[in-house]
Protein backbone atom coordinates (compact mmCIF):
# COMPACT_ATOMS: atom_id res chain seq x y z
CA UNK A 1 0.00 0.00 0.00
CA UNK A 2 3.04 2.77 0.87
CA UNK A 3 4.28 1.76 -2.49
CA UNK A 4 0.60 2.20 -4.46
CA UNK A 5 0.42 5.58 -2.29
CA UNK A 6 4.13 6.98 -3.24
CA UNK A 7 4.07 6.03 -6.76
CA UNK A 8 0.22 7.46 -7.00
CA UNK A 9 1.08 10.28 -9.59
CA UNK A 10 3.00 8.15 -11.62
CA UNK A 11 0.57 5.31 -11.94
CA UNK A 12 -2.24 8.10 -12.57
CA UNK A 13 -0.39 9.27 -15.42
CA UNK A 14 0.42 5.83 -17.13
CA UNK A 15 -3.46 5.35 -16.47
CA UNK A 16 -4.35 8.63 -18.17
CA UNK A 17 -1.89 7.92 -20.77
CA UNK A 18 -3.70 4.49 -21.61
CA UNK A 19 -6.44 6.89 -22.91
CA UNK A 20 -4.79 8.65 -25.77
CA UNK A 21 -4.17 7.31 -29.08
CA UNK A 22 -0.37 6.34 -29.31
CA UNK A 23 0.79 8.77 -31.98
CA UNK A 24 -0.28 11.51 -29.07
CA UNK A 25 1.44 9.83 -26.35
CA UNK A 26 4.63 11.46 -26.20
CA UNK A 27 3.40 15.08 -25.94
CA UNK A 28 0.72 14.01 -23.48
CA UNK A 29 3.08 12.49 -21.50
CA UNK A 30 5.36 15.70 -21.38
CA UNK A 31 2.18 17.44 -20.96
CA UNK A 32 1.49 15.66 -17.65
CA UNK A 33 4.75 16.27 -16.13
CA UNK A 34 4.87 19.48 -16.87
CA UNK A 35 1.67 20.70 -16.20
CA UNK A 36 1.79 20.05 -12.33
CA UNK A 37 5.50 21.22 -12.01
CA UNK A 38 3.82 24.83 -13.38
CA UNK A 39 1.25 24.32 -10.68
CA UNK A 40 2.89 23.02 -7.62
CA UNK A 41 5.37 25.87 -7.80
CA UNK A 42 3.98 28.83 -8.15
CA UNK A 43 1.82 27.62 -5.80
CA UNK A 44 4.60 27.32 -3.03
CA UNK A 45 5.96 30.17 -4.27
CA UNK A 46 2.46 32.04 -3.61
CA UNK A 47 2.61 30.33 0.14
CA UNK A 48 6.68 31.36 1.10
CA UNK A 49 5.60 35.35 -0.11
CA UNK A 50 2.90 34.77 2.53
CA UNK A 51 4.97 33.11 5.28
CA UNK A 52 8.05 35.12 4.44
CA UNK A 53 6.59 38.17 5.22
CA UNK A 54 4.69 36.58 8.56
CA UNK A 55 8.37 35.00 9.46
CA UNK A 56 10.36 37.85 8.86
CA UNK A 57 7.43 40.17 11.00
CA UNK A 58 7.71 37.93 14.23
CA UNK A 59 11.58 37.67 13.68
CA UNK A 60 11.31 41.90 14.20
CA UNK A 61 8.46 41.35 16.85
CA UNK A 62 5.62 42.08 14.18
CA UNK A 63 2.45 40.93 13.13
CA UNK A 64 3.15 40.55 9.34
CA UNK A 65 -0.23 40.17 7.04
CA UNK A 66 -3.01 39.51 8.73
CA UNK A 67 -5.76 41.32 7.04
CA UNK A 68 -6.60 39.52 3.97
CA UNK A 69 -8.71 35.99 5.20
CA UNK A 70 -7.85 34.44 8.13
CA UNK A 71 -4.50 35.12 9.92
CA UNK A 72 -3.25 36.83 6.73
CA UNK A 73 -3.25 33.87 4.12
CA UNK A 74 -5.37 35.30 1.24
CA UNK A 75 -2.28 38.08 1.05
CA UNK A 76 -0.92 36.58 -2.12
CA UNK A 77 -4.36 36.72 -3.49
CA UNK A 78 -4.68 40.34 -3.11
CA UNK A 79 -0.90 40.63 -4.13
CA UNK A 80 -1.48 38.79 -6.98
CA UNK A 81 -4.85 41.14 -8.08
CA UNK A 82 -2.79 44.08 -7.66
CA UNK A 83 -0.05 43.56 -9.84
CA UNK A 84 -2.45 42.10 -12.68
CA UNK A 85 -4.58 45.40 -12.42
CA UNK A 86 -1.43 47.90 -11.92
CA UNK A 87 -0.50 50.48 -14.37
CA UNK A 88 2.23 48.50 -16.56
CA UNK A 89 4.79 50.90 -17.47
CA UNK A 90 7.41 51.17 -20.11
CA UNK A 91 9.92 53.96 -19.74
CA UNK A 92 10.07 56.03 -23.05
CA UNK A 93 13.71 55.54 -24.13
CA UNK A 94 13.58 51.80 -22.92
CA UNK A 95 14.18 49.31 -25.58
CA UNK A 96 10.95 48.19 -25.78
CA UNK A 97 11.25 44.41 -27.19
CA UNK A 98 14.39 43.81 -24.87
CA UNK A 99 12.59 45.31 -21.93
CA UNK A 100 9.42 42.95 -22.76
CA UNK A 101 11.68 39.83 -23.18
CA UNK A 102 13.79 40.44 -19.70
CA UNK A 103 11.05 39.06 -17.47
CA UNK A 104 9.73 36.10 -19.80
CA UNK A 105 13.37 34.77 -20.14
CA UNK A 106 14.00 35.20 -16.45
CA UNK A 107 10.88 33.20 -15.86
CA UNK A 108 11.32 30.32 -18.47
CA UNK A 109 15.14 29.98 -16.98
CA UNK A 110 13.78 29.43 -13.66
CA UNK A 111 11.37 26.96 -14.92
CA UNK A 112 13.74 24.79 -17.31
CA UNK A 113 15.92 23.87 -14.53
CA UNK A 114 12.80 22.07 -13.06
CA UNK A 115 13.41 19.52 -15.74
CA UNK A 116 16.35 17.71 -14.07
CA UNK A 117 15.03 17.85 -10.22
CA UNK A 118 13.42 14.85 -8.68
CA UNK A 119 10.37 15.49 -6.79
CA UNK A 120 10.11 11.84 -5.74
CA UNK A 121 11.11 8.31 -6.62
CA UNK A 122 10.40 7.80 -10.75
CA UNK A 123 9.25 12.02 -10.89
CA UNK A 124 11.10 13.53 -12.66
CA UNK A 125 10.31 15.18 -16.22
CA UNK A 126 13.67 14.65 -17.94
CA UNK A 127 15.89 12.11 -16.29
CA UNK A 128 19.04 13.82 -18.32
CA UNK A 129 22.17 11.67 -17.99
CA UNK A 130 24.12 15.37 -17.97
CA UNK A 131 21.60 17.04 -15.77
CA UNK A 132 23.55 18.71 -13.24
CA UNK A 133 25.45 20.14 -16.30
CA UNK A 134 21.75 20.94 -17.50
CA UNK A 135 21.19 22.63 -14.16
CA UNK A 136 23.88 24.69 -13.96
CA UNK A 137 23.74 25.74 -17.80
CA UNK A 138 20.44 26.68 -17.76
CA UNK A 139 20.45 28.41 -14.48
CA UNK A 140 23.08 30.77 -15.77
CA UNK A 141 20.93 32.13 -18.26
CA UNK A 142 19.03 34.02 -15.34
CA UNK A 143 22.22 36.45 -15.76
CA UNK A 144 21.21 37.10 -18.93
CA UNK A 145 17.21 38.05 -17.95
CA UNK A 146 18.85 40.20 -15.37
CA UNK A 147 21.39 42.14 -17.47
CA UNK A 148 18.77 42.12 -20.44
CA UNK A 149 16.55 44.04 -17.91
CA UNK A 150 19.14 46.44 -16.57
CA UNK A 151 20.38 47.46 -19.65
CA UNK A 152 17.05 48.28 -21.56
CA UNK A 153 15.27 49.76 -18.60
CA UNK A 154 17.84 52.83 -19.27
CA UNK A 155 18.21 53.73 -16.37
CA UNK A 156 21.27 54.05 -13.88
CA UNK A 157 19.80 52.92 -10.79
CA UNK A 158 18.81 49.49 -13.15
CA UNK A 159 22.38 49.06 -14.41
CA UNK A 160 23.89 49.74 -11.77
CA UNK A 161 22.37 46.90 -10.25
CA UNK A 162 22.22 44.89 -13.42
CA UNK A 163 26.43 45.05 -13.02
CA UNK A 164 26.52 44.17 -9.50
CA UNK A 165 24.32 41.52 -10.63
CA UNK A 166 26.25 39.99 -13.27
CA UNK A 167 29.70 40.33 -10.99
CA UNK A 168 27.93 38.45 -8.09
CA UNK A 169 26.58 35.95 -9.96
CA UNK A 170 29.34 35.03 -12.11
CA UNK A 171 31.44 35.15 -8.92
CA UNK A 172 29.21 32.98 -7.05
CA UNK A 173 28.53 30.43 -9.83
CA UNK A 174 31.78 28.90 -9.52
CA UNK A 175 31.68 28.03 -6.13
CA UNK A 176 28.41 26.95 -6.20
CA UNK A 177 29.61 24.50 -9.59
CA UNK A 178 32.78 23.67 -7.37
CA UNK A 179 31.01 22.38 -4.48
CA UNK A 180 28.26 20.41 -6.43
CA UNK A 181 31.29 18.54 -7.96
CA UNK A 182 32.33 16.73 -5.24
CA UNK A 183 28.63 15.00 -5.27
CA UNK A 184 29.64 14.14 -8.69
CA UNK A 185 32.49 12.61 -8.18
CA UNK A 186 31.35 10.69 -5.39
CA UNK A 187 28.36 9.55 -7.44
CA UNK A 188 30.02 9.13 -10.71
CA UNK A 189 27.12 10.70 -12.56
CA UNK A 190 25.35 13.65 -13.74
CA UNK A 191 22.31 12.29 -13.31
CA UNK A 192 20.35 13.47 -10.28
CA UNK A 193 18.32 10.77 -10.52
CA UNK A 194 21.56 8.43 -10.14
CA UNK A 195 22.47 10.83 -7.51
CA UNK A 196 19.81 10.56 -5.33
CA UNK A 197 19.33 6.91 -5.93
CA UNK A 198 23.08 6.37 -4.22
CA UNK A 199 21.72 8.21 -1.25
CA UNK A 200 18.78 6.10 -0.92
CA UNK A 201 19.81 3.62 0.70
CA UNK A 202 20.86 2.60 4.85
CA UNK A 203 23.52 1.68 7.08
CA UNK A 204 21.61 0.56 10.07
CA UNK A 205 18.25 3.48 10.20
CA UNK A 206 20.99 5.85 9.00
CA UNK A 207 21.04 7.17 5.48
CA UNK A 208 23.68 7.98 3.13
CA UNK A 209 23.06 11.27 2.39
CA UNK A 210 26.41 13.04 1.57
CA UNK A 211 25.82 15.73 3.88
CA UNK A 212 26.91 13.25 6.51
CA UNK A 213 30.47 13.17 5.57
CA UNK A 214 32.91 15.96 6.35
CA UNK A 215 33.20 16.65 2.43
CA UNK A 216 29.77 16.68 2.28
CA UNK A 217 28.96 19.08 4.92
CA UNK A 218 31.63 21.90 3.36
CA UNK A 219 30.38 21.46 0.23
CA UNK A 220 25.98 21.55 1.55
CA UNK A 221 27.20 24.98 3.58
CA UNK A 222 29.40 26.26 0.52
CA UNK A 223 26.67 25.16 -1.86
CA UNK A 224 23.67 27.04 0.58
CA UNK A 225 26.13 30.36 0.80
CA UNK A 226 26.50 30.54 -3.02
CA UNK A 227 22.61 29.41 -3.86
CA UNK A 228 21.74 32.34 -1.69
CA UNK A 229 24.26 35.10 -3.58
CA UNK A 230 22.69 33.07 -6.72
CA UNK A 231 19.19 33.77 -6.03
CA UNK A 232 19.53 37.50 -4.67
CA UNK A 233 18.72 36.81 -1.28
CA UNK A 234 19.67 38.80 1.94
CA UNK A 235 22.49 39.02 2.96
CA UNK A 236 23.63 38.91 -0.71
CA UNK A 237 21.00 41.57 -2.01
CA UNK A 238 22.94 44.21 -3.72
CA UNK A 239 21.15 43.77 -6.87
CA UNK A 240 18.33 45.10 -5.19
CA UNK A 241 19.56 46.56 -2.10
CA UNK A 242 16.44 48.39 -1.90
CA UNK A 243 18.09 51.41 0.36
CA UNK A 244 20.46 52.59 -2.01
CA UNK A 245 19.32 51.44 -5.42
CA UNK A 246 15.90 51.26 -4.97
CA UNK A 247 15.29 47.82 -6.84
CA UNK A 248 18.07 47.16 -9.06
CA UNK A 249 17.72 45.85 -12.08
CA UNK A 250 13.86 45.84 -12.08
CA UNK A 251 13.55 49.54 -11.37
CA UNK A 252 11.75 50.27 -13.73
CA UNK A 253 8.72 47.36 -13.76
CA UNK A 254 5.55 48.04 -12.65
CA UNK A 255 2.21 45.63 -12.90
CA UNK A 256 2.78 41.98 -13.90
CA UNK A 257 6.49 42.13 -15.21
CA UNK A 258 7.62 43.32 -11.51
CA UNK A 259 5.20 39.99 -10.34
CA UNK A 260 6.78 37.87 -12.30
CA UNK A 261 10.99 39.32 -11.84
CA UNK A 262 9.53 38.09 -8.34
CA UNK A 263 8.13 34.86 -9.31
CA UNK A 264 11.37 34.08 -11.20
CA UNK A 265 13.64 35.15 -8.35
CA UNK A 266 11.60 32.56 -5.71
CA UNK A 267 11.28 29.85 -8.36
CA UNK A 268 15.63 30.63 -8.58
CA UNK A 269 15.73 30.07 -5.12
CA UNK A 270 13.50 27.03 -4.98
CA UNK A 271 15.68 25.35 -7.77
CA UNK A 272 18.91 25.89 -5.78
CA UNK A 273 17.13 24.79 -2.59
CA UNK A 274 15.81 21.28 -4.13
CA UNK A 275 19.42 20.66 -6.32
CA UNK A 276 20.84 21.24 -2.50
CA UNK A 277 18.55 18.61 -1.59
CA UNK A 278 18.99 16.61 -4.22
CA UNK A 279 22.97 17.08 -4.12
CA UNK A 280 23.40 16.66 -0.34
CA UNK A 281 20.24 15.68 1.44
CA UNK A 282 19.33 12.65 -0.17
CA UNK A 283 16.76 14.08 -2.77
CA UNK A 284 13.13 12.46 -1.90
CA UNK A 285 14.96 9.50 0.26
CA UNK A 286 13.65 9.58 3.90
CA UNK A 287 16.12 10.76 6.80
CA UNK A 288 16.13 7.16 8.57
CA UNK A 289 14.49 3.93 7.22
CA UNK A 290 11.91 3.33 9.40
CA UNK A 291 10.07 6.64 7.22
CA UNK A 292 10.52 5.46 4.19
CA UNK A 293 6.78 4.47 4.19
CA UNK A 294 5.76 8.07 4.35
CA UNK A 295 5.78 8.84 0.56
CA UNK A 296 8.69 10.43 -1.13
CA UNK A 297 7.48 13.44 -2.74
CA UNK A 298 6.32 14.40 1.12
CA UNK A 299 10.10 14.41 2.01
CA UNK A 300 11.24 16.67 -0.91
CA UNK A 301 8.75 19.01 0.06
CA UNK A 302 9.44 18.60 3.32
CA UNK A 303 12.96 18.92 2.68
CA UNK A 304 12.44 22.02 0.39
CA UNK A 305 10.45 24.12 3.35
CA UNK A 306 12.83 23.17 5.90
CA UNK A 307 15.92 25.06 3.37
CA UNK A 308 13.21 27.98 2.45
CA UNK A 309 12.44 28.39 6.33
CA UNK A 310 16.16 28.56 6.09
CA UNK A 311 16.57 30.97 4.03
CA UNK A 312 13.71 33.19 5.38
CA UNK A 313 16.02 32.64 8.67
CA UNK A 314 19.13 34.18 7.34
CA UNK A 315 17.21 37.03 5.76
CA UNK A 316 15.69 38.06 9.05
CA UNK A 317 18.92 37.95 10.72
CA UNK A 318 21.68 39.57 8.36
CA UNK A 319 22.36 42.49 7.87
CA UNK A 320 23.39 43.09 3.78
CA UNK A 321 27.20 42.72 2.77
CA UNK A 322 29.42 46.03 1.19
CA UNK A 323 30.11 44.77 -2.63
CA UNK A 324 34.26 44.23 -1.81
CA UNK A 325 33.15 42.33 1.10
CA UNK A 326 31.15 40.19 -1.18
CA UNK A 327 33.56 39.92 -4.14
CA UNK A 328 36.64 39.17 -1.48
CA UNK A 329 34.27 36.64 -0.01
CA UNK A 330 33.40 34.74 -2.90
CA UNK A 331 37.12 34.77 -3.99
CA UNK A 332 38.87 34.84 -1.17
CA UNK A 333 37.47 32.47 0.68
CA UNK A 334 34.50 30.37 -1.07
CA UNK A 335 36.57 28.84 -3.92
CA UNK A 336 39.82 27.74 -2.44
CA UNK A 337 37.81 26.09 0.55
CA UNK A 338 35.91 24.81 -2.55
CA UNK A 339 38.72 23.58 -4.10
CA UNK A 340 40.26 22.06 -1.27
CA UNK A 341 36.57 20.59 -0.51
CA UNK A 342 37.35 18.64 -3.74
CA UNK A 343 40.67 17.79 -2.69
CA UNK A 344 39.36 16.60 0.44
CA UNK A 345 36.62 14.30 -1.42
CA UNK A 346 39.52 13.00 -3.41
CA UNK A 347 41.59 11.70 0.01
CA UNK A 348 38.32 9.94 1.21
CA UNK A 349 37.72 8.02 -1.86
CA UNK A 350 41.39 6.71 -1.63
CA UNK A 351 41.81 6.33 1.88
CA UNK A 352 40.20 3.01 3.26
CA UNK A 353 37.28 3.35 5.40
CA UNK A 354 37.90 3.81 8.66
CA UNK A 355 37.62 6.63 11.32
CA UNK A 356 41.27 7.94 10.02
CA UNK A 357 39.80 9.29 6.56
CA UNK A 358 37.27 11.07 8.44
CA UNK A 359 40.22 12.49 11.12
CA UNK A 360 42.18 13.88 7.91
CA UNK A 361 39.50 15.11 6.17
CA UNK A 362 37.58 17.02 8.85
CA UNK A 363 40.68 18.13 9.69
CA UNK A 364 41.66 19.68 5.92
CA UNK A 365 38.21 21.47 5.73
CA UNK A 366 38.48 22.93 9.24
CA UNK A 367 42.29 23.89 9.12
CA UNK A 368 41.74 25.56 5.71
CA UNK A 369 38.51 27.47 6.63
CA UNK A 370 40.20 28.86 9.50
CA UNK A 371 43.36 29.99 7.58
CA UNK A 372 41.06 31.11 4.99
CA UNK A 373 39.26 33.34 7.06
CA UNK A 374 42.36 34.75 8.96
CA UNK A 375 43.57 35.56 5.34
CA UNK A 376 40.07 37.52 4.87
CA UNK A 377 40.70 39.37 7.84
CA UNK A 378 44.60 40.29 7.42
CA UNK A 379 45.32 43.81 6.97
CA UNK A 380 41.45 44.77 8.33
CA UNK A 381 42.81 45.02 11.72
CA UNK A 382 41.87 48.78 13.58
CA UNK A 383 45.26 50.95 14.54
CA UNK A 384 46.35 54.36 14.27
CA UNK A 385 47.19 55.73 11.20
CA UNK A 386 50.75 56.89 11.33
CA UNK A 387 51.28 59.67 8.32
CA UNK A 388 54.72 59.85 6.30
CA UNK A 389 55.39 63.28 4.75
CA UNK A 390 58.02 63.17 2.08
CA UNK A 391 61.26 64.71 3.53
CA UNK B 1 34.97 31.50 16.31
CA UNK B 2 34.01 32.23 12.52
CA UNK B 3 30.79 32.30 12.21
CA UNK B 4 30.22 33.54 16.01
CA UNK B 5 27.64 36.16 15.28
CA UNK B 6 25.98 35.16 12.93
CA UNK B 7 24.75 32.00 15.48
CA UNK B 8 24.16 34.79 17.86
CA UNK B 9 22.10 36.65 15.20
CA UNK B 10 20.29 33.69 14.25
CA UNK B 11 19.46 32.66 18.24
CA UNK B 12 18.43 36.49 18.48
CA UNK B 13 15.83 36.16 15.47
CA UNK B 14 14.34 33.07 16.52
CA UNK B 15 13.83 33.63 20.46
CA UNK B 16 11.90 37.20 18.43
CA UNK B 17 9.86 34.62 16.38
CA UNK B 18 8.73 32.44 19.08
CA UNK B 19 8.61 35.06 22.27
CA UNK B 20 6.32 37.30 19.90
CA UNK B 21 3.69 34.36 19.90
CA UNK B 22 4.22 33.94 23.68
CA UNK B 23 4.72 36.93 25.11
CA UNK B 24 2.22 39.71 23.86
CA UNK B 25 4.28 42.69 25.48
CA UNK B 26 6.63 41.95 22.51
CA UNK B 27 4.48 42.99 20.02
CA UNK B 28 4.69 47.03 19.45
CA UNK B 29 2.25 46.81 16.80
CA UNK B 30 -1.30 48.86 17.07
CA UNK B 31 -3.94 46.92 15.34
CA UNK B 32 -5.20 50.53 14.07
CA UNK B 33 -9.02 50.26 12.91
CA UNK B 34 -10.09 48.04 15.96
CA UNK B 35 -7.82 49.52 18.84
CA UNK B 36 -6.33 53.25 18.62
CA UNK B 37 -3.52 55.31 20.97
CA UNK B 38 -4.71 58.40 22.92
CA UNK B 39 -3.75 61.41 20.70
CA UNK B 40 -1.48 63.87 22.52
CA UNK B 41 -2.73 67.55 22.93
CA UNK B 42 -0.36 69.14 20.60
CA UNK B 43 -2.06 66.94 17.56
CA UNK B 44 -2.57 68.90 14.48
CA UNK B 45 -3.45 68.15 10.82
CA UNK B 46 -5.79 70.52 8.78
CA UNK B 47 -7.36 74.08 9.94
CA UNK B 48 -11.08 74.48 10.91
CA UNK B 49 -12.98 77.48 11.91
CA UNK B 50 -14.02 77.66 15.38
CA UNK B 51 -17.33 79.47 15.73
CA UNK B 52 -19.30 80.34 19.61
CA UNK B 53 -22.77 79.42 20.69
CA UNK B 54 -25.12 77.38 18.82
CA UNK B 55 -25.48 78.98 15.22
CA UNK B 56 -22.40 78.49 12.81
CA UNK B 57 -23.53 80.85 10.71
CA UNK B 58 -23.92 83.24 13.52
CA UNK B 59 -21.04 82.31 15.75
CA UNK B 60 -18.53 82.39 13.75
CA UNK B 61 -15.36 84.07 14.86
CA UNK B 62 -13.85 84.76 11.21
CA UNK B 63 -14.24 88.35 9.84
CA UNK B 64 -12.18 87.72 6.78
CA UNK B 65 -9.27 89.86 7.22
CA UNK B 66 -7.68 87.58 4.91
CA UNK B 67 -4.16 87.35 6.08
CA UNK B 68 -4.56 83.44 6.30
CA UNK B 69 -5.15 83.54 2.84
CA UNK B 70 -1.98 86.09 2.30
CA UNK B 71 0.13 83.96 4.72
CA UNK B 72 -0.90 80.23 3.59
CA UNK B 73 2.95 79.23 1.53
CA UNK B 74 0.89 76.49 -0.69
CA UNK B 75 -2.02 79.09 -0.75
CA UNK B 76 -4.49 76.18 -0.52
CA UNK B 77 -7.49 79.10 1.46
CA UNK B 78 -10.10 80.85 -0.64
CA UNK B 79 -11.89 83.23 1.38
CA UNK B 80 -14.85 85.78 -0.19
CA UNK B 81 -15.65 89.03 1.95
CA UNK B 82 -18.95 89.84 2.77
CA UNK B 83 -20.52 93.44 1.77
CA UNK B 84 -22.46 93.30 5.11
CA UNK B 85 -21.41 93.57 8.90
CA UNK B 86 -22.34 90.96 11.75
CA UNK B 87 -21.27 91.25 15.60
CA UNK B 88 -18.15 89.21 16.03
CA UNK B 89 -17.33 87.52 19.30
CA UNK B 90 -16.35 90.65 21.14
CA UNK B 91 -19.45 92.03 19.82
CA UNK B 92 -18.02 94.43 17.65
CA UNK B 93 -19.51 94.91 14.15
CA UNK B 94 -17.46 93.22 11.42
CA UNK B 95 -17.53 91.32 7.98
CA UNK B 96 -17.70 87.76 7.67
CA UNK B 97 -16.48 85.36 4.99
CA UNK B 98 -19.37 84.77 2.65
CA UNK B 99 -16.79 81.79 1.24
CA UNK B 100 -14.56 80.09 3.10
CA UNK B 101 -12.10 77.40 1.22
CA UNK B 102 -9.42 75.07 2.19
CA UNK B 103 -8.53 72.68 0.07
CA UNK B 104 -7.15 70.00 2.41
CA UNK B 105 -5.18 68.30 -0.77
CA UNK B 106 -2.64 71.25 -1.01
CA UNK B 107 -2.58 72.03 2.89
CA UNK B 108 0.79 71.25 4.61
CA UNK B 109 -0.44 71.18 8.08
CA UNK B 110 2.02 74.28 8.62
CA UNK B 111 -0.34 75.92 11.30
CA UNK B 112 0.90 79.46 9.83
CA UNK B 113 -2.45 80.66 8.97
CA UNK B 114 -3.09 79.57 13.01
CA UNK B 115 -0.33 81.80 13.95
CA UNK B 116 -1.39 84.68 12.25
CA UNK B 117 -5.02 85.13 12.98
CA UNK B 118 -5.98 88.04 15.34
CA UNK B 119 -9.15 86.95 15.96
CA UNK B 120 -8.44 83.21 17.17
CA UNK B 121 -10.71 82.11 14.36
CA UNK B 122 -9.35 79.74 12.95
CA UNK B 123 -7.20 76.19 14.20
CA UNK B 124 -5.93 73.02 14.04
CA UNK B 125 -7.96 69.91 13.84
CA UNK B 126 -6.85 66.72 14.83
CA UNK B 127 -9.58 64.49 12.20
CA UNK B 128 -7.17 62.34 10.37
CA UNK B 129 -9.64 59.62 8.55
CA UNK B 130 -10.48 62.30 5.57
CA UNK B 131 -10.08 59.98 3.01
CA UNK B 132 -12.18 59.77 0.33
CA UNK B 133 -13.40 58.95 -3.59
CA UNK B 134 -13.39 62.30 -4.74
CA UNK B 135 -10.07 63.38 -4.69
CA UNK B 136 -10.93 67.02 -5.94
CA UNK B 137 -14.81 67.90 -4.55
CA UNK B 138 -14.26 65.83 -1.99
CA UNK B 139 -11.14 67.05 -0.58
CA UNK B 140 -12.40 70.91 -0.86
CA UNK B 141 -14.00 72.15 2.37
CA UNK B 142 -16.09 74.66 2.31
CA UNK B 143 -17.45 77.18 5.17
CA UNK B 144 -19.69 74.80 6.39
CA UNK B 145 -17.87 71.64 6.74
CA UNK B 146 -14.83 73.49 8.30
CA UNK B 147 -17.02 75.62 11.22
CA UNK B 148 -16.82 73.29 14.40
CA UNK B 149 -17.85 74.68 17.82
CA UNK B 150 -16.35 76.03 20.63
CA UNK B 151 -16.89 73.11 22.48
CA UNK B 152 -15.14 70.82 20.36
CA UNK B 153 -12.10 73.02 20.50
CA UNK B 154 -12.27 72.48 24.11
CA UNK B 155 -12.37 68.90 23.42
CA UNK B 156 -9.52 68.32 21.35
CA UNK B 157 -6.98 71.13 22.59
CA UNK B 158 -8.30 72.27 26.39
CA UNK B 159 -5.54 73.82 27.33
CA UNK B 160 -4.86 75.82 24.34
CA UNK B 161 -9.05 77.06 24.34
CA UNK B 162 -9.37 77.45 27.72
CA UNK B 163 -6.66 80.49 27.24
CA UNK B 164 -8.37 81.40 24.03
CA UNK B 165 -11.50 82.02 26.01
CA UNK B 166 -9.91 83.59 29.17
CA UNK B 167 -8.35 86.15 26.69
CA UNK B 168 -12.09 86.93 25.26
CA UNK B 169 -13.63 86.64 28.32
CA UNK B 170 -11.30 89.61 29.50
CA UNK B 171 -11.74 91.29 26.04
CA UNK B 172 -15.33 90.94 26.60
CA UNK B 173 -15.16 92.25 30.17
CA UNK B 174 -13.25 95.07 28.73
CA UNK B 175 -15.26 96.00 25.81
CA UNK B 176 -18.60 95.73 28.25
CA UNK B 177 -16.93 98.06 31.27
CA UNK B 178 -15.76 100.56 28.53
CA UNK B 179 -19.73 100.64 27.25
CA UNK B 180 -20.46 101.47 30.23
CA UNK B 181 -17.86 103.76 31.25
CA UNK B 182 -19.12 105.36 27.57
CA UNK B 183 -22.75 105.22 28.54
CA UNK B 184 -22.26 106.84 31.68
CA UNK B 185 -20.53 109.42 30.59
CA UNK B 186 -22.90 110.17 27.97
CA UNK B 187 -25.30 110.10 31.01
CA UNK B 188 -22.91 112.62 33.04
CA UNK B 189 -23.07 114.32 30.16
CA UNK B 190 -26.48 114.46 29.23
CA UNK B 191 -27.40 115.57 33.09
CA UNK B 192 -24.95 118.49 32.64
CA UNK B 193 -26.64 119.61 29.14
CA UNK B 194 -29.88 119.60 31.86
CA UNK B 195 -28.39 121.21 34.51
CA UNK B 196 -25.73 123.96 33.60
CA UNK B 197 -25.15 124.90 36.98
CA UNK B 198 -24.28 121.79 37.93
CA UNK B 199 -21.59 121.75 35.24
CA UNK B 200 -20.08 124.96 36.25
CA UNK B 201 -19.22 123.94 39.43
CA UNK B 202 -17.69 120.86 38.61
CA UNK B 203 -15.79 122.75 35.43
CA UNK B 204 -14.26 125.29 38.91
CA UNK B 205 -13.26 122.30 40.54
Amino acid sequence: MPEIIDQIFVLSKHWLLGYVPAGLQPVFSALLSVVPVLIAFPLLFAITTVLERKGLGRMQNRYGPNRTGPFGILQPMADGIKSLTKEDIIPRTADHLVHLLAPLLLVTASFLVYAVLPIGRNMVIANLNAGVLFFFAVGSMVELAVFMAGWSSRSKYSLLGAMRAIAQMISYEMPLVLASVVVIMAAGSLSTVAIVNMQASYTGIWPHWYVFTPWGLTGFVIFLIAATAESNRCPFDLPEGESEIIAGYYIEYSGFKFALFFLGEYLGMFATSAMAITLFLGGWAAPFSFLTWIPSYVWFFTKLLTLILVFIWIRGTLPRLRMDQLMNFAWKFMLPLSLINIFGAGVWHYMPAGLLRWLVVTLLVVVSCISLSRGLRRGKWFHVRTYRFAA
Amino acid sequence: MIGEGILKGLAETARNFFGSYVNKDRLTTVQFPEERLPQIEATRDFPFLVYDGTDWQQGLRCVSCQICEKECPPKCIYIEKSKDKKPDATGKPQSYPTTFNIDISVCMSCQICVEVCPFDAIKMDVAFELSTDDRFGGLLLNREQLAKSNEYYNKIHPTEAAAVDAAFAEERAKAEAKARQAAEAKAAAAAQTLTPGAGETTRVQ
